[in-house]
């Protein structure tokens, strides 16, 4: 559990300046993630929209330094309470996890041993940062209520537990030892629309409770004007829009942001012809000169596949990497 | 181009010919699949789906939504003959087709009735190109002369749906393509032999967010242009409304509501779709805190059942006469049926808006 102490007022719980991934592949390094950079502050929900290739969950795995080979961190700071992440040792990371910055995976069965009942998965979290015997069992109960698991269900194995179910525990196991950022990568993706619903109010009841923040990266982005304070759209690597929520869903200036809400059909008010983003995602390894977007961009100049663009302000706190403005 | 796609020809087949005017193109009536489970002593039963009756018109686009284990998958099973009934009929153009062809579905069938999968990588065949996929349909139902005439017509059928230049595309292997290419292939297949009807099973859930509209629009357009009817499932209500001209909604095994779609999202009748209506992120409605429509709890098994209304032990208006006897279908009005002990006969005026 982090200190309160330790964050100082004003300054972001975490700061990511200028971050780049690459995967090393036979055809030449694929710039996962291409200088991206923004900010938490606590007790904010912050939104990562994109889609396949976007570089989100990138991003996700390499925050906790859990990115797997060919990936590689080739540049940038992830500032946490001011410590670089990137710098610290396998024994720092070992505390680092779990305790101070957690993650909440999309399909809670690759997340989760199946040769283990879940009981043993929490605690296997708890002993691991020196929690054990009477008090680990008593919290794990604690964690099943949070998320609303009745605690008989402690010693079950996942499959004997429903899709919404196993998603719960995984959360129960990301705030175990509740810490000040939780990170989840399409939590919901793989389920039902009304145990997501269901999920989503628990997660923010929990918040209330436990006080945590949480980067929510999805590509499902009506979730996000719902859930989110601030929202940051990423588009082959690189974020290309940013603005809090409201703002960014009444006010999308980029044209892939606008693209991105013409792709949800709307459930009540006028029905209108929608019509999404033509052509595919880029390639990384060879991306698309100048903008990434252009080839695809309905409102395309000549300067766009020349130049990339600059990332600008336009109000505050709503920033647009566009060559229209 | 579309008129090289010969849907002149549709209409004469040995099926069609029961049919009137008023017939719909599909009658599905009191469907029901049980799958058994479990060992030698006691065999139990898994009640996939119970009772199930809808139409589909001509030309029309009928949207079958619900959850995981609704029974939506198993319908269209069913339908596509990939899987044998335990009772009801299917009638198509007029022709209950398990009776008339008992035990595997005739060619002419096939044809007629053609599908596309939520899994556009699974669903081609890796070591072929897409020419060859598209060849297939057109040689196994016979509709090629030879084959300059076969190539020109694979060449139309891309370029219709959307991929060019179809030359080159032809001679690419489904891993060169993207999702979205992979499922137009997929779409183009269906298309080949001018079908009456095309069974979507989800064909953009596993697409990315930007290209489903296009998949979307697509599939829209075929109707329009060529009088295509379909069944598409979906768990995502907002495509079903975007694309349906009715929406059928599916619980544990049961269909529950049914009727025109713009009737249904705005007046919900069944306490399940209201919930599922409510559970929709819709950022256009703007940030909503905790509805007061809900229902704890989780869906029931589907191993042998209780009597009665599935969605009784979630329902927060379940009666006594819910938990005893499964709703009869009535009329809320004349494109909207319910099947909800709330509708009783004299409670038709009180429709829950």
């Amino acid at each position: 559990m982090l200190d309160p102490g330790v964050i100082q007022k004003g300054l972001p719980l975490l700061d990511i300046r200028h971050l780049k991934v690459e995967y090393l592949t036979p055809r030449g390094p694929v710039h996962a993630v291409d200088d991206v950079s923004f900010t938490l502050y606590s007790g904010e929900v912050v939104g990562l929209a994109g889609e396949s290739g976007s570089g989100k969950s990138t991003i996700a795995h390499a925050l906790l330094r859990i990115l797997p080979a060919p990936a590689l961190i080739t540049g940038g700071q992830v500032l946490f309470t001011g410590r670089d992440v990137l710098e610290m040792s396998e024994a720092e990371l070992e505390q680092f996890r779990w305790s101070e910055m957690s993650i909440v995976f999309q399909s809670a069965m690759n997340a989760l041993n199946p040769v283990m009942r879940i009981r043993e998965q929490l605690l296997d979290v708890m002993q691991a940062h020196g929690l054990t015997g009477d008090e680990a069992n008593q919290r794990a109960v604690r964690l099943f209520d949070l998320v609303g698991i009745e605690p008989g269900r402690l010693d079950a194995y996942p499959h004997q537990l429903s899709g919404g179910m196993r998603q719960r525990a995984v959360i129960a196991i990301a705030l175990t030892l509740a810490p000040p950022l939780l990170i989840m990568d399409e939590p919901t993706t793989a389920l039902d629309v009304v145990v997501q619903k269901d999920i989503l109010q628990q997660i923010v009841r929990l918040k209330e409770e436990l006080d945590f923040s949480i980067l929510f990266i999805t590509h499902d982005l009506s979730l996000l004007v719902e859930f989110s304070d601030h929202i940051a759209i990423m588009y082959a690597g690189e974020i290309v829009e940013k603005a809090p929520a409201r703002e960014l869903f009444e006010r999308p200036l980029h044209p892939y942001t606008l693209g991105l809400m013409n792709s949800f059909p709307s459930i009540s008010g006028e029905k209108k012809q929608l019509t999404g983003i033509p052509g595919s995602p880029p390639d990384l390894v060879q991306p698309p000169s100048g903008c990434r977007f252009h080839p695809r961009c309905p409102q395309a100049m000549s300067i766009c596949s020349q130049a990339a663009p600059v990332t600008k302000t336009i109000s505050a706190n709503h920033i647009v990497a566009c060559h229209l403005f | 181009m579309i008129e090289t796609l010969n849907f002149a020809n549709r209409a004469n087949t040995p099926l069609a010919g029961a049919q009137s005017p008023d017939t719909p193109l599909l009658d599905v009536r009191h469907l029901t699949k049980h799958f058994p489970v479990g060992g030698f002593v006691k065999t139990r039963h898994v009640h996939a789906i119970e009772d199930v009756s809808f139409t589909v018109e001509s030309g029309q686009v009928v949207a079958l939504v619900g959850e995981s284990g609704s029974g939506k998958s198993t319908t269209i099973r069913l339908i596509a003959r990939l899987i044998q009934a335990t009772a009801g009929e299917i009638l198509f153009h007029g022709q209950d087709i398990l009776k008339t062809e008992p035990k595997k579905a005739s060619l002419a069938y096939r044809r007629q009735v053609q599908m596309i999968f939520q899994d556009p990588f699974s669903s081609l065949n890796a070591v072929y190109t897409v020419e060859h996929h598209l060849a297939r349909p057109l040689i196994v139902h016979k509709l090629t002369k030879d084959r300059q005439h076969l190539q020109q017509r694979i060449y139309d059928l891309l370029s219709t749906v959307g991929l060019n230049p179809a030359p080159e595309i032809a001679r690419r292997f489904p891993h060169q393509l993207s999702g979205g290419q992979r499922q137009r292939v997929a779409i183009a297949r269906a298309l080949a032999v001018s079908p009456d009807l095309i069974l979507a099973d989800e064909p953009i859930s596993m697409l990315d967010v930007s290209i489903r509209m296009g998949i979307l629009n697509l599939i829209a357009r075929f109707k329009e242009e060529l009088g295509i009817a379909y069944l598409y499932i979906t768990h995502d209500l907002a495509s079903a409304r975007y694309i349906g001209d009715k929406i059928l909604v599916m619980y544990a095994g049961h269909m529950v509501e049914g009727g025109e779609s713009e009737e249904i999202m705005a007046h919900p009748a069944h306490p399940y779709t209201q919930l599922l209506l409510s559970a929709v992120p819709d950022p256009h409605a703007g940030l909503r805190t905790n509805q007061e429509i809900g229902a704890r709890g989780e869906v029931p098994s589907l191993i042998d059942p209780p009597p009665g209304c599935p969605f009784a032990t979630r329902c927060t208006r379940a009666m006594e006469l819910c938990r005893q006897v499964m709703p009869a279908s009535l009329h809320v009005s004349p494109d909207h049926w319910v099947r909800c002990h709330l509708f009783g006969p004299q409670k038709i005026e009180e429709v829950i808006r």
